[in-house]
């Protein structure tokens, strides 16, 4: 039951994510993003990964993606559109994705090598659900690197309110 | 396998079409309220007392002339009443109706609900975006702004119950409230949720995205039709799904008073009338917010106020539980 569903949901990425980069509107290309999100959802779902799955629709579609939105929205899109699309940047990609290629096929590798591999054995039994797992290993285990991440979000966000507000009336 | 799949299917059929059919009444009782709180009689003309009226606004809106702009972007155009329609009717997936009646039950159910009622704004968006008219995108933008900010404080007022009920499965929180609803516990949660519903709904005072005195309709101003009644379909679908989700978290969802025996649907049901009628109660009563009064309220009086909840709780958790 699970395998079509993964096909689908795959497929379904690739085609959007290539949609999304050969549209000229950037409001289409958004959207189709926006699409892509959803089916990552779905696949996270089928991992077993309920809590991502959601968080990923909450946070990258239902919040950034809109912020994203709305600030294209403020440009012309109707010239871009007509403008030609071109850039110098070839060389750079090339390496970039073969690097990126590489990478993605020694994780695959990887996990050929050791079918029981136990990144992840703290996700399944113990606790009734995945939200209770992840709760208590963001606290335990990871409490650092969870904190340090919050401090560095925390750091981002009064940069950007310094940043937008230039004149601090005191 | 397959009878389970029949069962499933059956159980959504009946949800969804009670529900479309109770939205398409919702409209009545929303204008006679409305009408004799104004002293006024409300829809009286078509069948008793206006019964049918929902009726034959359906039909006339089925029949009406389906006008897409000549400048707008067709596709965007289409599709947007149904983004903002299908979030609207896929939460009831997770909600519970009764002890043993619900369509489907996750471990993540109330997180699930929040996640996918955030995604009606972007038909909003789109369907401003795509109407090409200033009016259209103004009230998208205003509508974005809204829901994205009123959208944290709604998730961070449920975090209260949801440390006392140590779940976010609907049926788990409910039965938390056997003995005490969890609205006595939380009265500060409740008042922050029950603005940030207002506002999420895009209901008075909170409907700046369709101000009708400045903005002509809003986001929906270039839309005819069925496209039109899909928007309003939406928002009173919207309208039961959130009052549904209070429901649940505060006043023990489907749960009753032991002395008066009754089934749970018929305590669901009852709750639900009473909060739907507060919700248009206060549209009959108040005006309209001004926009930078919407931000301020919600970003310096409500923020901070769910935060300290959530604090408290958490502290009287620790100290007494």
């Amino acid at each position: 039951m699970e395998l079509p569903f993964f096909y689908l949901f795959s497929t379904g990425i690739i085609v959007a994510s290539i949609l999304m980069v050969t549209r000229a509107n950037v409001i289409h290309a958004a959207l189709l993003l926006v699409l892509t999100f959803f089916l990552l959802s779905g696949v996270y779902v089928l991992a077993g990964a309920e809590f991502l799955a959601v968080v990923q629709i909450l946070l990258y579609a239902g919040g950034i993606m809109v912020l994203y939105l709305f600030s294209i929205m403020l440009m012309n899109v109707d010239v871009s559109v007509r403008l030609r699309q071109y850039h110098r940047q070839t060389f750079f990609v090339v390496i970039i994705a073969v690097a990126l290629a590489v990478e993605v096929w020694l994780v695959l590798a990887r996990g050929e090598a050791y079918p029981d591999y136990k990144g992840f054995a703290w996700f399944v039994g113990a606790t009734p659900g995945n939200v209770e797992a992840l709760g208590s290993v963001l606290y335990t285990k990871y409490l650092f690197p969870f904190e340090v991440a919050s401090i560095l979000l925390l750091a981002a966000m009064i940069g950007a309110i310094v940043l937008a507000k230039r004149t601090i009336d005191r | 396998m397959i009878p389970e799949l029949i069962a499933a299917f059956l159980k959504i059929a009946l949800v969804l079409g009670v529900i479309s059919l109770v939205v398409a009444y919702l409209t009545y009782l929303e204008r006679k309220i409305i009408g004799h709180i104004q002293m006024r009689m409300g829809p009286m003309r078509v069948g008793w007392h206006g019964l049918l009226q929902p009726i034959a606004d359906g039909l006339k809106l089925f029949l009406k002339e389906d006008i897409i702009p000549a400048k707008a972007d067709k596709i965007v155009f289409v599709i947007a009443p149904i983004m903002v329609l299908v979030p609207a009717f896929v939460v009831y997936s997770v909600l519970p109706f009764d002890k043993n009646f619900y369509i489907t039950r996750v471990n993540v159910g109330l997180f699930l609900v929040l996640a996918v009622s955030s995604l009606g704004v972007f038909g909003i968006v789109m369907a401003g975006w795509a109407s090409n008219s200033k009016y259209s995108l103004l009230g998208a933008f205003r509508s974005a702004a809204q829901m994205l900010s009123y959208e944290i404080f709604l998730g961070f007022s449920l975090v209260g119950p949801i440390m006392l009920a140590g779940s976010l499965d609907f049926q788990n929180i409910v039965e938390a409230q056997a003995d005490v609803w969890f609205v006595f516990y939380q009265p500060v949660a409740f008042i922050v949720f029950f603005i940030a519903a207002l506002a999420e709904t895009n209901r008075i005072p909170f409907d700046l995205p369709e101000a009708e005195t400045e903005l002509v309709a809003g986001f929906h101003t270039e839309y005819s039709g069925m496209k039109f009644a899909f928007f309003f379909l939406a928002e009173y679908a919207s309208i039961m799904a959130i009052s549904t989700v209070g429901i649940s978290v505060f006043f023990g969802g489907w749960g009753g008073i032991d002395a008066i025996p009754l089934p749970g649907i018929v305590w669901y049901l009852l709750k639900m009338a009473v909060l739907i009628f507060v919700f248009i109660w206060i549209r009959a009563t108040l005006p309209r917010y001004r926009y930078d009064q919407l931000m301020r309220v919600g970003w310096k009086f409500m923020f901070p106020l769910a935060i300290l909840n959530i604090f408290v709780t958490g502290l009287l958790k620790l100290l007494f539980i």
